[in-house]
């Protein structure tokens, strides 16, 4: 193992001219090189967190549009105007793969991952501070290239963010010639700048950490995101194979999927989810880090069986290579390879199960305090758990047989997805918030905006089963074609949830208001506000360039809470015995 | 709860596939509600009071590693059984075909469907066939066999009072079965998007019987002939 020190000197040589992110006078480097091609891993983070967000917004804002052409077919919807199929296959396709691509991923993943790894390490920066930087380059090209693909001739790729072809692959069937290709090089690039930063993560975590820190004394949540960016880069190399077939396809004839010249549709299938499940819990695992994080801080526990928890992390990453073909139990696989999936999936809720059992027990005989981010924390629990066991109706085989392709599997996805992409992203954000920019959010708006999104949030998904159980299929663009989904029930529900959905959206401009008024106007954060353990509430609240006056050393593992032999409830990881 | 309260069941195996999403809504719904009881009851219980300090528990002694591994093991009992009852429902809707009292092919297409039904000679691809757009005829408790085809790109196959769903690819054919079991007139749905018009491709499934089955078999074979 590599000693900090070489690291620190390593990353120290890429910002010599560094010193404190809020030194002022002649030394002060310039906005260009400060903000925008820096190699600090703290504003790479920033970097990531806002293009993330702002993606986000623009990924909501299309629910938005969808929703409303669901509820109230061919109407005018307000900000956008009369939604044609065309829009519609376009909306819901780039909004599946903005959240899940352009949010969920750089928000949990690189947005944390940047900002926290080398923090709660206890080390200055990133080991490849450069190749930090070129990934989240390549990530902004590879957003502006996906925005690109909706002003073109023909608009934006609308074939699903699944991309199934022969309809991904033709323009004579998707009638998008640039923008499908624009979306498959987007979201190619983005896949690089991925990899590149999670060769970062993992080498990070395993060479930079504090003397004296050992594997099991790294917090959950860098451990989650070093397992997730392992998933990750083992998972994509298929698909990214896959996605020059399918602009092959496209642009220059060739026949990887026409099965007219010997070609096969079901074989991207299979390199895509083979790919898809596992990049599910690329996003949970450090979704349930940043919740093990602050459900252990505000219920003054030790975190139940840590070691248990990061091997069922392990379990569910190495069972979730052998899932993939759920997805495709109708799509004229052999129906003997059904029973094998069925098998694999249903097992995976093991490790899950347990996961979200020693949540459960950590909160035993704790003394919970229910901040906003503890709320946070609580609420992606509460509802993952709907998305978890939802799961199991669609992973039994004969059960999907009616349920596949139904707002039953939306329902239960965004079960899953809005836990990770939003409720766990507002609890790391309302968590680390003091940390990042030195002040305290407001509670009050905190936890109006809280309750706000969390029960519209409901609101929108629960009757989104009932119309899926009711036989609703999913992206379609107006159900009034369909006698038994066009009654008076069927559109309650869809209304019912479009108004859910406008509410929850109307709830986020508190938080925004809550973000930008408290950077000035928010109490300022001491160095560790929350009396927490890990590594980064030792340096101060922003941590300047550099990150500590001192570069901490590692006593213990991260959850000593209310250990008995102390008088203070909380024991932090520097602190020596 | 169950989904025979949202649509009808209309074929032999529509009962099996609504029972086994009963079996597992009971059995995950057991687990759902327990889990969140406990959830919320600890979190009213150990809510934070002045003066009172944490439990300092580590997880990792075998008394405690019970309270997780108990409930660990009857989970995976319960997901014995829904593997076991999933894969019983699976091989007998997909895996076994019985035989055909009739054969239909179903043809689909950006964004139509076609369906050739066998005529009085009962068998296809002869000149007495019975071809239609958008609109399927089967007699009631007759075991069909569907060959399905298409022409440009994924469709889906989808009959929701029947349970049945089935992805068309095109260069192959799909064969599956179903029986209906109730007369009457039902949605057909194309499940898998498809372009644009996705949303333009319902038909609809006309279940008769026997003797009404017969009379539109005449009636198309007399228009087709005059």
């Amino acid at each position: 193992m590599a000693t900090p020190a070489q690291e620190h000197s390593h990353a120290h040589d890429d910002h010599a001219h560094g010193h404190g992110a809020h030194d002022h006078g002649h030394h002060e480097m310039s906005f260009w090189s400060k903000y925008v091609f820096s190699t600090d891993h703290k504003i790479i983070g920033m970097q990531y967190m806002f293009t993330g967000l702002a993606m986000g917004i623009i990924g909501a804002f299309f629910s938005y549009v969808f929703r409303m052409q669901m509820a109230y077919p061919g109407h005018h919807v307000p900000l956008f105007g009369v939604v044609s199929p065309a829009e519609y296959n376009s909306l819901i396709t780039n909004h599946g793969t903005i959240m899940i691509f352009w949010l969920a991923m750089p928000v949990l993943i690189a947005a944390f991952g940047n900002f926290l790894i080398p923090l709660m390490l206890g080390c200055d920066d990133m080991v490849f501070p450069r190749l930090n930087r070129l990934s989240y380059q390549i990530f902004l090209l590879s957003a502006i290239v996906l925005i690109a693909s909706w002003f073109v001739p023909g608009g934006g790729f609308g074939g699903a963010w699944t991309a199934y072809p022969p309809l991904s692959a033709k323009s004579q069937y998707n009638l998008t010639p640039m923008g499908s290709s624009l979306w498959v090089i987007a979201v190619a690039l983005e896949f690089i700048a991925f990899l590149i930063g999670g060769i970062n993560f993992v080498t990070t975590a395993m060479n930079s950490r504090a003397p004296g820190m050992r594997m099991f004394d790294i917090p959950m949540v860098v451990w989650m995101i070093v397992i997730a960016s392992i998933l990750f880069m083992a998972s994509v190399g298929p698909l990214i194979a896959g996605a020059f077939m399918l602009l092959f396809d496209q642009l220059i004839g060739t026949g990887f999927y026409d099965p007219v010249r010997g070609g096969d549709p079901i074989l991207w299938q299979h390199l895509f989810w083979f790919f898809g499940h596992p990049e599910v819990y690329v996003v949970l695992l450090p979704a349930v880090g940043i919740v093990a994080e602050i459900i252990t801080v505000f219920s003054r526990k030790k975190m139940f069986a840590y070691k248990t928890v990061l091997y069922t992390a392990f379990g569910t990453g190495i069972l979730s290579f052998f899932v993939w073909a759920h997805h495709q139990f109708i799509a004229g696989i052999d129906p003997r390879m059904a029973n094998v999936f069925t098998a694999t999936t249903v097992l995976i809720s093991i490790p899950i199960a347990e996961m979200m059992f020693v949540f459960v027990a950590t909160l035993y005989g704790g003394s919970i305090e229910l901040t906003t981010p503890m709320l946070w924390a609580l609420g992606f629990i509460a509802e993952f758990i709907i998305g978890g066991v939802t799961g199991i109706f669609l992973g039994s085989s004969g059960a999907d047989i009616y349920f596949h392709d139904t707002y039953f599997v939306l329902a239960h996805f965004h079960y899953t997805f809005v836990p990770i992409a939003v409720i766990a992203v507002f609890a790391g954000i309302t968590y680390w918030y003091p940390k990042m920019f030195g002040r305290m959010l407001n509670e009050t708006l905190g936890k109006i905006h809280y309750w706000g999104t969390i029960i519209a949030f409901n609101g929108i998904f629960i009757p989104l089963f009932l119309t899926g159980m009711g036989g609703d299929h999913r992206r379609i663009h107006n159900y009034d074609n369909f006698p038994e989904l066009a009654n008076e029930r069927m559109y309650f529900l869809r209304e019912f949830a479009t108004v859910s959905l406008v509410i929850l959206l109307f709830f986020q401009f508190i938080f925004i208001v809550n973000f930008f008024w408290s950077l000035k106007n928010g109490k300022k954060a001491t160095a560790n506000p929350w009396n927490a353990n890990t590594l980064e509430w030792v340096a101060p609240s922003p941590p300047p360039h550099g990150n500590f006056a001192e570069l901490p050393n590692c006593y213990r593992g991260p959850y000593e809470y209310s250990h008995p032999d102390r008088e203070q409830d909380f024991w932090p990881q520097n602190e020596p015995a | 709860m169950g989904i025979e309260h949202y649509i009808e069941q209309a074929s032999s195996y529509a009962a099996d596939i609504d029972n086994l999403i009963f079996l597992v809504g009971v059995l995950v719904g057991f687990w759902f509600i327990l889990v969140e009881f406990v959830f919320f009851g600890l979190i009213v219980a150990y809510r934070r009071r002045p003066g009172v300090k944490a439990q300092y528990i580590t997880g990792e002694e075998k008394h405690q590693k019970r309270w997780v591994g108990i409930p660990h093991e009857l989970v995976l009992v319960c997901d014995v059984v829904i593997i076991i009852a999933a894969v019983r429902v699976w091989v007998d809707v997909k895996q076994t075909l019985p035989p055909a009292g009739e054969t239909v092919r179903v043809i689909a297409q950006q964004w139509a469907w076609s369906f050739v039904h066998a005529g009085p000679d009962g068998k296809l691809d002869t000149p007495d066939d019975i071809k239609t757009v958008d609109e399927m005829h089967v007699k009631v408790g007759t075991v069909y066999h569907f060959k399905l085809e298409s022409r440009d790109v994924l469709h889906s196959f989808s009959v929701p009072v029947f349970r049945l769903k089935q992805d068309v690819i095109p260069g192959r054919e799909i064969t599956g079965w179903f029986k209906a079991t109730k007369t009457g007139i039902h949605d057909i749905q194309c499940t898998e998007i498809c372009g644009i018009g996705h949303a333009l491709m319902p038909a609809r499934i006309v279940i008769q019987t026997k003797g009404e089955y017969d009379a539109w078999t005449a009636a198309q074979t007399a228009t087709a002939s005059r």
